[in-house]
């Protein structure tokens, strides 16, 4: 099952929502790894979506899984790209020449959602215009509020910041902005008491 | 009066130091002897005088140092001050509201003359004589927000009034008390307060936003807020705690009447008249605990509060690991006497310390 209920929380966290199908002139669906499934979902609800749908996708580690299955959607464009980061660019390509009546659907990790939500506002769609669903895993794109640092796919508290090395706890704390949680050191008072890392969730 | 500015550092050596002026003054936050989060606001409207809230932007003897401490904080981390590209305008209104206010309020400290948008600063307290062309940024060194407020003791928030909400879209944050500017730039009122423990629950912020949104130009308001702080530091922030937070663990019995400080921030909100933003400054005191309790009611109520506090609140003001020690050094000056209502001093009425 790749759904997962967050735990209630901080109002500053985001909270994810049920893709569904809304009218509109053109559908961008932008999804990763088992964010597939909530594609699928959404196409059954309303197959006529499709038609005028441009889907971004980034397998990850599900490989082939899904895409056998999204080609039978048949979208307006299917894009299959190997990293969020790679699709930037047509991203935001995408996006300068959108017009009224766009419908945005984001579902996946937290990760891609937040970055996608990102290009999209900045962009002048407001975030609240914008659908999510989260599928698949529960890693946290991090910022560490001592080195700016970005750490991707962090799956426990504390974690080693990617940059600086310090060790951070993992705070519910969301930038939109950063499309990031705060990481902060845990071990800032009594330098190098560490706690043993946990699963996040757990 | 003239002020005597200190030369004093807020880091390494940490030679700041209140005189017994800036004592007297001292924005004691406590009305009684027990502390709850509340809207705690009234209007800006002037004080007694002398005190810190008889000016619209108070100047003291720390002005000179803070600026030199805040000048340092930017040239580590830039970040610190940033806004994004819609308050440009709000900055404007910031410069003015400022220059303005502290040419009236100090006319022996700053100077403003303006002819139409033809404008010439003076502030003598950091040497500065500027000629500028008001709006146009390319003739002031920074950009209208950061070049006033490198001159003005406080951090500041510029927010912006949108949906119903306000939004934290500009500022500089150099003597805050652990929050990040950086990350919470372009936050709402609620997003930005996320953290804060039982004051959600309790409607705080649906109550100050209201009043926050509804303040109008020329009716300032101000509330006081506080939390502790070991060593005279300004710079308490998020992006350096692993420099500063070790300096928690070196707390003794001996050292704690000069190194634990209560922190107080005056926090004062003024709408803008072009953008209609508003600003938020906050605007921090320090006090060594042995310089406070020379106030009898002060000694007295300091220590009632603290030994009271809900656990939640020293938690999140980060004091928790020293609360023992504290209130432990606080109860030599607490002889279980009554204390008057209200925040002043009362030197003149209240007993001294009954040992």
């Amino acid at each position: 099952m790749s759904t997962f209920e967050f735990p209630p929380s901080i109002t500053s966290r985001p909270v994810w929502g049920k893709l569904e199908p809304r009218a509109g002139k053109s559908h961008l669906m932008i999804a990763d790894a088992e964010g597939a499934e909530a594609l699928l979902k959404l196409a059954q609800a309303d197959g006529s979506l499709m038609t005028k749908a441009h889907i971004m996708y980034f397998p990850g580690e599900t490989g082939d899984t899904y895409i056998g299955k999204l080609e039978e959607l048949a979208p307006a464009q299917l894009y299959i790209g190997p990293s969020y980061e790679a699709a930037v660019p047509r991203l935001r390509r995408t996006l300068a020449g959108a017009h009224m009546g766009l419908q945005v659907y984001l579902t996946g990790t937290e990760s891609l959602m937040g970055q996608a939500m990102r290009e999209a506002t900045d962009a002048g769609i407001p975030h609240t215009a914008i659908q999510t669903e989260h599928r698949g895993s529960v890693a946290r794109r991090m910022q560490c509020v001592h080195c700016k640092g970005i750490t991707e796919n962090v799956m426990t508290d504390p974690f080693v910041c990617s940059h600086c090395g310090l060790n951070l706890f993992v705070r519910d704390h969301y930038s939109r902005r950063h499309a990031a949680f705060q990481g902060v050191c845990v071990d800032a008072e009594d330098p190098g008491n560490v706690p043993p890392p946990v699963e996040l969730y757990s | 009066m003239t002020i005597q500015f200190n030369d004093e550092t807020f880091r390494d050596d940490y030679t700041f130091r209140n005189s017994q002026w800036a004592i007297d003054r001292f924005p004691f936050p406590f009305h009684e002897d027990s502390y709850m989060y509340s809207v705690n606001m009234e209007q800006h409207q002037g004080g007694p005088a002398g005190s810190i809230f008889e000016k619209r932007f108070d100047v003291d003897e720390h002005y000179v140092s803070e600026m030199r401490d805040r000048a340092l904080v930017l040239a580590e981390d830039p970040l610190r001050c940033q806004s994004l590209p819609h308050m440009t305008l709000a900055g404007w209104d910031l410069l003015e509201l400022i220059m303005v206010s502290k040419s009236e309020d100090y006319p022996d400290l700053f100077e403003l003359h303006r002819d139409g948008d033809r404008w010439h600063w003076i502030n003598r307290p950091l040497g500065i004589d500027q000629k500028f062309t008001f709006m146009d940024e390319a003739t002031l060194p920074y950009g209208p927000m950061e070049y006033i407020t490198r001159q003005t003791q406080g951090d500041f928030a510029v927010l912006d009034q949108r949906d119903e909400n306000l939004w934290m879209d500009a500022g500089i944050v150099t003597t805050q008390a652990d929050w990040s500017l950086d990350f919470d730039i372009g936050m709402n009122f609620f997003e930005w307060h996320a953290p804060v423990p039982l004051a959600a629950e309790m409607g705080i912020f649906k109550r100050a936003l209201k009043f926050l949104m509804n303040i109008q130009q020329g009716a300032p308001a101000r509330r006081l807020n506080w939390t502790m702080t070991v060593n005279p530091r300004l710079d308490t922030s998020p992006e350096n705690y692993h420099k500063w937070g070790p300096q928690k663990m070196t707390l003794t019995p001996e050292n704690i009447g000069r190194k634990q400080h209560l922190r107080v921030e005056l926090q004062t909100f003024f709408r803008l008249p072009r953008s209609n933003g508003l600003v938020f400054p906050i605007r921090c005191y320090l006090i060594a605990l042995e310089d406070l309790v020379t106030v009898p009611k002060w000694g007295r109520r300091l220590h009632r509060v603290i030994r009271d506090l809900p656990e939640e609140l020293a938690e999140y003001k980060g004091f928790t690991a020293n609360r023992a020690m504290i209130v432990d050094y606080l109860s030599k000056f607490d002889d279980g006497l009554p204390t008057s209502d209200g925040i002043w001093p009362d030197k003149d009425t209240e007993p001294p310390l009954q040992v």
